[in-house]
């Protein structure tokens, strides 16, 4: 790194930020969809409600945003916890067996809330097992939670008897359904995580300490971090936000299904948090790039879908922006690409 | 003669198979039977071959997460060229396997040259194989071609009542050279230097950089053929073949007692890892009142009890 000097001008300092080319990409692909869309940006107030492509990108980007919070914890303590999509998946059949799915239209099997309370209870458990793993066993954490994320969709199929579970109960998909002052209630579940977490990282020493302990353990534990009681901590963080996703997407589609449900989500999320600028390898990490990142991945998929083009052809676009953007965080790559525009240069001198 | 607690983890995988198997002899009327056990090969010879791969991957340290999709492209290119374009087989075989290859070099040119993180680089090869798939076509292509099906029905009896497919004779040559690789060449105990410690390695003047190359060349290798036997084994294309076979590749390394931190292993480990994934599901088959989502439950716990057993017999790791 050359510039030692500190930026001091507004823009310098904008064009350093680190969400500058998340925000950047964010604004592009919307500028995409409006164009060739005229009704994308359109918001109307219908029924109460407010309308529009924008705000669907966002009511169906809030699973993956709850998800990608969590994982960001995980990945600033040089972690990663590949079983979110099985515990979405648990998190969603324990509700739905709870709440009954034979039992048509009239009352529940169990309260809603006892449901709800179950299904985020099971979910942390995961996250839990997940950090004890990670944290006191000492496993690598991919192998931590592969064993979750193998043993997952079996337990989740053994709950729902290999069946999706079919819900009847209305007042359940109020969760990933339902409308409040004019907007869907997902959102509000999604802004009220993203405070507290921002509160507890920011007020208190919280975010100091998950920082400290990826960029390095041993420093963080000599320093006085109970390093492993934070780790256990963060997982457990994690496992939560899957259940609430498994209540968001459970709820929304009205089912659960065992085998199904938050399928390839961990990659999803993994990738929302790469695109927000936080590196894997630990240490620095920020919430609002791994919220821009999932909505990037939305509004990816969103402008797949509304330019016409084959949904097939999703994968292989996702799989270009990841290439592109691991090449751009690598400071190999980039010393191969200045020495690549350098070299002609200098023999142009020569000549 | 005591044991060397380096072959312990294998010992007890080899122990295990052993119990699994007599669990179900003693349980199961007609278990314990050649073709039960020769079948074990044949239900599972594309797993055994991607897992011999993604051991040498391991044990270098690194992870591959493409090889379900590589399969997956692998059985589509070689249906749409069999059955669309009319390609000969043999040429159709040398040009998935070339691409197999080539695929897994660029993969590891990535994450070798641009310092990359494997665990991302391959998921991105991972989302770009599957999107290849459904860019040939969203439907499954079957296959009718008659040399595929002449050589999917072919069996090689062994004594009475029993035979081998090709596609099983194929994995035990890739098992039988893949242990010579690793143990007999440079190539193979430059993999269990870098596992090892990476840095030593370097200095040590290894040729950490091109080997690193190779061993994902090699998994990209292992992938295509294995994608070749499943097109055997299934006789269609399809993009949703494999899913998730990334996980059960690594389930049986990891339980052929490979530490995933890289370094300690054995491919005769990984193929009794497949052969042990391979007898829990025939004994839930030959049960019939068990679920067949008990299987990835047991395999979870399986992963685990080996993963505590790494951990208990392998010197101390360095603490968090």
């Amino acid at each position: 790194m050359n510039d030692t000097t500190a930026p001091t001008s507004l823009g310098q300092r904008l064009g350093q930020h680190r969400l500058l080319w998340p925000a950047v990409t964010l604004l592009l692909l919307l500028a995409v969809n409006a164009s060739f869309n005229p009704g994308f940006l359109h918001l109307e107030w219908r029924e109460g409600h407010l309308y529009g492509s924008l705000v669907d990108i966002l009511n169906r980007a809030a699973p993956l945003v709850l998800v990608s919070l969590g994982m960001t914890l995980v990945i600033a303590t040089r972690g990663i916890d590949i079983s979110v999509g099985a515990v979405v998946a648990i998190a969603a059949a324990v509700a739905a067996w709870m709440i009954g799915g034979q039992v048509s239209g009239g009352a529940p099997r169990l309260p809603m809330a006892v449901a709800i309370a179950g299904a985020l209870a099971a979910a942390l458990a995961c996250g839990v097992w997940n950090g004890l793993l990670v944290a006191r066993i000492g496993m690598q954490p991919i192998v931590a939670t592969l064993i979750l994320m193998v043993a997952g969709r079996g337990i989740a199929q053994l709950i729902t008897d290999g069946q999706i579970i079919t819900i009847y109960y209305a007042p359940y998909f109020f969760i990933g359904g339902g409308w409040l002052l004019g907007l869907p209630f997902s959102l509000f579940i999604v802004a009220a995580v993203l405070v507290l977490l921002h509160l507890a990282l920011r007020r208190t020493a919280l975010g100091l300490f998950i920082q400290a302990v990826g960029i390095n353990p041993t420093a963080a534990r000599v320093a006085g971090i109970r390093a492993r009681r934070l780790v256990v901590g963060v997982y457990a963080f994690c496992g939560l936000c899957a259940g609430l996703a498994g209540l968001l997407i459970s709820s929304n589609v009205k089912s659960a299904d065992g085998n199904n449900a938050g399928q390839l989500l961990e990659l999803d999320a993994i990738l929302a948090v790469t695109l927000g600028g936080t590196a894997l390898a630990g240490g620095r990490f920020s919430l609002a790039g791994s919220v821009l990142g999932a909505l990037i991945i939305q509004t990816l998929t969103y402008a797949i879908y509304s330019l016409g083009v084959p949904p097939e052809i999703n994968l292989v676009v996702k799989a270009a922006v990841v290439f592109v953007v691991m090449l751009l965080q690598s400071a190999e790559f980039r010393a191969t690409v200045r020495s690549a525009i350098r070299r002609p240069a200098v023999q142009e001198l020569r000549a | 003669m005591r044991l060397n607690p380096k072959h312990l983890p294998l010992a007890a995988t080899v122990s295990l198979f052993v119990l699994l198997a007599s669990v179900g002899a003693l349980r199961y009327d007609g278990f314990f039977s050649a073709q039960v056990f020769l079948n074990l090969l044949i239900d599972n010879a594309f797993l055994v071959i991607v897992a011999v791969g993604m051991t040498f991957v391991i044990l270098s340290g690194g992870i591959d997460l493409s090889v379900g999709s590589v399969i997956a492209l692998t059985t589509m290119v070689s249906a749409a060229l069999v059955e669309h374009h009319q390609w000969p087989p043999l040429a159709v075989i040398a040009l998935v396997l070339a691409m197999g290859t080539a695929f897994g070099a660029f993969q590891g040119l990535l994450i070798e040259r641009f310092r990359l993180q494997p665990f991302i680089v391959t998921l991105a090869g991972m989302f770009l194989a599957r999107g290849l798939c459904y860019l040939i076509s969203i439907d499954s292509i079957s296959i009718t071609e008659a040399s595929y099906s002449a050589i999917s029905q072919y069996r090689l009896p062994l004594g009475e009542e029993a035979s081998l497919s090709v596609g099983a004779l194929i994995a035990i040559a890739v098992v039988l050279l893949a242990v010579f690789i690793a143990h007999c060449t440079p190539f193979g105990r430059t993999v269990y230097a870098i596992g090892g410690n990476e840095h030593s390695a370097v200095l040590m003047g290894l040729p950490v950089r091109s080997t690193v190359v190779g061993v994902y060349t090699l998994s990209g290798f292992c992938s295509a053929l294995a994608g070749v036997v499943f097109t055997f084994y299934m006789l269609s294309g399809y993009g949703l073949h494999a899913v998730g076979l990334e996980l059960d590749a690594i389930a049986a390394v990891v339980i052929g007692g490979t530490l995933l931190t890289g370094g300690v292993g054995y491919v005769a480990g990984t193929l009794f890892g497949v052969l042990t994934l391979g007898v829990i599901q025939t004994l839930i088959a030959f049960d019939g009142t068990l679920s067949s989502w008990w299987t990835r439950i047991v395999i979870g716990a399986l992963l685990f009890f080996f993963c505590l057993l790494q951990r208990f017999f392998t010197s101390r790791p360095p603490r968090r």
